[in-house]
């Protein structure tokens, strides 16, 4: 059965002295955009939420970090970091596709399965405890930015 | 994707494919790109095959013969970190070289 982790973690923002936490529960339909053509044609963004940045970028605080990276998709693989209070990141540490799965779309790219990658992906670190300023500054900086790459569609990786 | 079915069927996106690994692993495990590839393929095939919003793709991949991992993360152990508000670098060369440029994109 897979892990339910939302009592998990109300459990221990509870203990950590937090109020109840409001987890965002979206009940009205999703809005629903099918794909105007082929993956094999298109140009895919890449958003990942497990704490990935660059070395030599400033890396992410634990405290409701509300900024994210910009991470070209030509980086080198060897240069990407983790850091996340909410993960072991010990995998994420040694091979970066795990939440990051760069190489692996690349190779897609190279097959010929997924068109093209937008310029940059883009990263955060997702342990943020204001969905509301999530909504509010986060997600529209970042809609922004994957207007601005031209993408066709979006694969966001969460952790 | 998803590593985390209640948490995605509660935010409840367009689309989405669920990958029933522990937390840290939502596209895969290390140094095994043959099956990186393999989960990616079948998340990227959800674009064409899901029709209706706020479909979860269930990805056929298990992370272990026992998945005694599910216990665990059930009951939860304590591996989260303080919430401190510095930036936490992975190394002490990260410092050094985040520092030397001074700015955070």
């Amino acid at each position: 059965m897979p892990v339910d982790y939302i009592p998990r973690i109300q459990e221990k923002y509870t203990q950590e002295g937090y109020p109840a936490y409001r987890w965002v529960v979206n009940s009205d339909l999703p809005p629903w955009q099918p794909l105007h053509r082929p993956l094999s044609t298109s140009r895919l963004g890449l958003v990942a939420s497990g704490g990935i940045y660059i070395t030599g970028q400033v890396a992410f605080h634990y405290k409701d970090d509300m900024s994210w990276r910009v991470i070209p998709t030509d980086v080198k693989t060897t240069d990407l970091r983790a850091t996340h209070f909410a993960y072991d990141l010990t995998d994420a540490r040694q091979d970066p596709n795990v939440v990051f799965p760069i190489d692996t779309l690349r190779g897609l790219v190279s097959e010929g399965v997924i068109g093209t990658l937008a310029a940059n992906a883009y990263t955060f670190m997702g342990g943020i405890y204001s969905a509301r300023r999530v909504q509010q500054e986060l997600a529209p900086q970042l809609l922004e930015r994957l207007l601005a790459e031209h993408v066709e569609a979006v694969l966001f990786v969460p952790v | 994707m998803s590593s985390a079915l209640d948490i995605t069927r509660a935010v409840n996106p367009p689309r989405a494919a669920f990958l029933d690994y522990p937390l840290g692993h939502t596209a895969g495990k290390p140094h095994k790109p043959a099956l990186q590839r393999e989960i990616l393929l079948q998340a990227l095939e959800a674009f064409t095959s899901l029709t209706e919003p706020g479909s979860v793709k269930m990805l056929p991949f298990r992370w272990s013969e026992d998945q005694a991992w599910q216990a665990t993360a059930q009951r939860g152990p304590d591996d989260r970190r303080p919430r401190y508000d510095t930036p936490q670098y992975q190394s002490e060369e990260d410092r050094q070289r985040a520092e030397a440029t001074g700015h955070s994109v």
